[in-house]
């Protein structure tokens, strides 16, 4: 029985304007801007470059550390490769190549023969190849997050939630390729030994929960859907654990911590084309909505697609837009220009041109107390703010600044219009540098006196 | 329509992008809308001069806000109505007699020294329209405590001369708790025929505010429920008349705990920011209110328990914080104890 998280908001989904439309497959762009950042980690390096022909899921990045590799997402020349803009703000070292339409697959891209008779470790190597990295936004290396939780997790829980408002990515996948995410689902149970996957869906999702329930009746998989209250951030991780498992995720620790794992509905997709087909991450859905798009839609399109083209072909914006934000409008990023393409993270591209921007000229708190209530993560903003404010670096990492995930609930619910979401960012940054200070100022006074006593 | 996108004039803030609807001024506007029923009832029982009373101190509250932050240049804060509100309330705890005059003085008070001094709204520890009424009644003591004649229509102008009458408080702590039920029935009490404050004589009226602000959110349920429950329990434990029920409810209905419960107590800036510290913050004001109504020289004790509660407010907040996600809550407490 799914329980709830404490706190969050209940934003209008906005939902509707895209919920009922089919995914669209873009029309093949020219070219193709692929940023060598698009997972949590460093960047990787280019493989190719200026003038190599490249083929279709070819690799042309490869990681070191922690990361995942990137591969091509058309055949065709590379123009260039150079730092472009990209959606994480300023630049980044990208590969751009003009597409020859031609799509030609590369070699690399191999079905395994028998994919079922896979083992373990191949199946994590597939993925690791594949370049999947969570899709929801925060593309943490998937291959990390499997290769860390076996023989740990015993939930398996995918994150069907899509709890932010205009997303709905998710949603058509559930509703339009139902066998591939319990595919997906059977994937992962196998690599992690459980006889269970859990999907986690909002009940505002009700022809998804059925979509998803059909198939696993079909195929009689190891899969249960659990419906879920629709409150934001209800798919955030740390809350979608506690309302499947009444766990909690210690301070500073991982799903794994309590023994869960949690994938995104697209990650799972993409585990299933990776192990059945052998493709890598190529292509993306894209939700492109809000209130300055013509014509709001779900496209699909390679990596590397310069967003202008998803506006072009949603009608265009509208001469009042104000914001341009890459993700969903509680974590999303706000972008400077329409120069960035859709990477592996990027779940929608939202244009704004009504009344969203609510500010004010003199950002009050009355102490209502309503970010308290908000807070999934059990801290009290109010005083976290203050704190930011007056720069008590201890007061701030005392009432937890490190535990906020940075969902944006409290701002969203302020009445006196607080960037509270921003200052604990700020905050938090303050708070790390301090310790850092502090560690080099320890190591030179112990140097120091190791220095006194060799004299 | 834009053919390209190079013309955008684009806003890069931090998320989040999107916003509640309800801002400072929707609330405080909220607060106002949920005091009108009373204020209907006030105009009813005391004539014009409430309605009046109510504009002229609104206005004087306001302008005093608007003038604090004006001679000092900072931003103006009269659109956030949270000065009308003090208004609107310092007006209803008081007399209908009371000059007009000294009611400016009390907003003089109430929005200069208690709110602006300590920095404008959210940075006050007193709420203003209690403190505006403390300091009125130690200046003008007669003119806070005397009572019209709910039958008698109170004239426009003119001071305190008039016609008074006890409050039900007022006359069970003189002992005349049989001569007060044989004047007032229990629907006299709670439809509000008898005398007081401007605001405070409708239970009714504050009822059906009050549940407004709670669904409206705008105000939680913790602490009238546990400000009146409080009360209601220790009046009927400890009855001073022959049946604890009638006393109970007189104790509870008369005075203006209501108002206090609903519209005063529950004040955002000076009142705790988790429930479980507004449920402390309710039970200490109901304690008290009891322990001046039963031991004190006054015969209501409201304002002056919600006044002490205003100062225990950061303390409430120091020992109700959340307990820490993650945490398991026995851990915590004995982390804290190392």
């Amino acid at each position: 029985m799914a329980q709830a998280f404490f706190g969050g908001v209940h934003p209008n989904d906005m939902k509707a304007a895209t919920n009922e439309k089919a995914i669209e497959q873009l029309q093949a762009p020219a070219q193709v801007v692929i940023p060598m950042s698009m997972h949590f980690g460093a960047p990787c390096t280019p493989t190719v470059s200026k003038g190599d022909y490249v083929k279709l899921g070819q690799k042309i990045g490869e990681f070191k550390g922690l990361g995942a590799p990137i591969h091509a997402s058309v055949s065709g020349t590379v123009a260039a490769v150079e730092p472009r803009p990209y959606s994480m703000g300023g630049k980044v070292m990208s590969v751009v190549i003009d597409n020859d339409f031609k799509d030609e697959l590369s070699e690399e891209v191999k079905a395994p023969a028998d994919p079922d008779a896979l083992s373990v470790e191949e199946m994590v190597e597939v993925v690791k190849q594949a370049g999947i990295v969570g899709m929801g936004g925060a593309t943490f290396p998937t291959h990390v997050k499997i290769s860390g939780g076996i023989g740990k997790v015993d939930t398996v829980i995918i994150n069907g939630a899509e709890c932010e408002p205009y997303i709905t990515g998710d949603h058509r996948a559930m509703l339009e390729r139902p066998a591939e995410i319990i595919g997906g689902c059977c994937y992962l149970a196998k690599m992690f030994g459980v006889n269970k996957v859990v999907i986690g869906v909002e009940d505002n999702k009700k022809n998804g929960i059925e979509a998803l329930n059909k198939v696993i009746a079909e195929q009689k998989a190891p899969v249960v859907v659990e419906s879920l209250r629709c409150r934001y951030p209800q798919g955030g991780e740390k809350q979608l654990c506690q309302a499947i498992t009444g766990k909690q995720v210690p301070p500073g620790g991982l799903p794994a911590n309590i023994g869960c794992a949690v994938f995104n509905i697209n990650t799972t997709i993409a585990i299933y084309h990776a192990i059945k087909d052998g493709m890598p991450v190529v292509r993306k859905v894209v939700t492109v909505s809000g209130s300055g798009v013509v014509e709001p839609k779900n496209l699909e399109c390679p990596i590397g697609t310069p967003v202008s083209l998803l506006f072009d072909a949603c009608g265009g914006l509208k001469d009042e837009t104000f914001k341009l934000i890459a993700g969903g409008p509680m974590m999303g990023m706000a972008q400077a220009s329409a120069d960035f393409p859709v990477a592996k993270g990027t779940g929608a591209v939202l244009a704004f041109a009504g009344n969203e921007n609510k500010v004010s000229a003199d950002p009050t708190c009355i102490r209502c107390g309503r970010c308290v209530e908000a807070c999934p993560m059990h801290l009290e903003p109010l005083y976290l703010y203050l704190y930011v404010q007056k720069n008590r670096i201890e007061d701030l990492e005392a009432a937890h600044v490190m535990d906020c995930i940075e969902c944006g609930a409290c701002s969203y619910i302020c009445p006196g219009r607080l960037h509270l979401t921003h200052s604990f960012k700020v905050g938090k940054q303050k708070v790390k540098e301090a310790a850092a200070k502090a560690k080099a100022a320890a190591e030179a006074a112990k140097a120091a006196e190791e220095a006194k006593k060799e004299a | 329509m834009l053919n390209d996108y190079k013309g955008l004039k684009l806003i890069a803030s931090s998320n989040p992008h999107i916003r509640n609807n309800e801002d400072t001024r929707s609330i405080m506007l909220d607060v106002v809308i949920a005091l009108c029923p009373a204020l209907l009832m006030s105009v009813i029982r005391f004539g014009f001069r409430a309605l009046i009373a109510v504009v002229v101190s609104m206005a004087s509250a306001m302008f005093f806000e608007w003038l604090y932050r004006k001679l000092l240049h900072k931003t103006q804060t009269v659109g956030d109505l949270s000065a009308a509100v003090t208004g609107m309330l310092l007006a209803f705890v008081s007399p209908v007699t009371l000059p007009y005059w000294m009611l400016i003085v009390g907003n003089f008070f109430a929005i200069f020294v208690v709110k602006q001094l300590y920095g404008g709204l959210g940075k006050n520890f007193l709420n203003p329209a209690l403190a505006g009424r403390a300091a009125l009644v130690a200046c003008y003591t007669s003119q806070m405590t005397s009572w019209i004649d709910p039958s008698a229509k109170a004239a426009l102008f003119g001071g305190a001369d008039v016609v008074t009458a006890a409050t039900p408080l007022a006359m069970m702590k003189g002992g005349e708790f049989e001569a007060l039920t044989a004047q007032y029935s229990l629907s006299d009490m709670f439809i509000g025929k008898i005398g007081g404050s401007m605001g405070e004589i409708s239970a009714m009226m504050l009822l059906i505010g009050g549940l407004y602000l709670i669904f409206r959110k705008v105000i939680s349920w913790q602490i009238p429920v546990a400000y009146i429950g409080t009360v209601a329990i220790l009046t009927f434990l400890f009855p001073q008349g022959n049946d604890a029920l009638t006393w109970m409810l007189y104790n509870v209905l008369g005075g203006g705990l209501f108002l206090g419960a609903f519209f005063m107590a529950t004040d955002y800036v000076t009142s705790p920011v988790t429930k479980k510290g507004q449920l402390i913050f309710g039970l200490g004001c109901g304690l008290i209110t009891v322990f001046i109504r039963y031991f004190g020289s006054y015969p209501e004790g409201v304002c002056y328990s919600i006044l002490v509660m205003n100062c225990c407010t950061w303390i409430i907040d120091k020992y109700t914080k959340p307990t820490r996600f993650g945490v398991d809550k026995k851990a915590a407490k004995e982390a804290a104890k190392k």
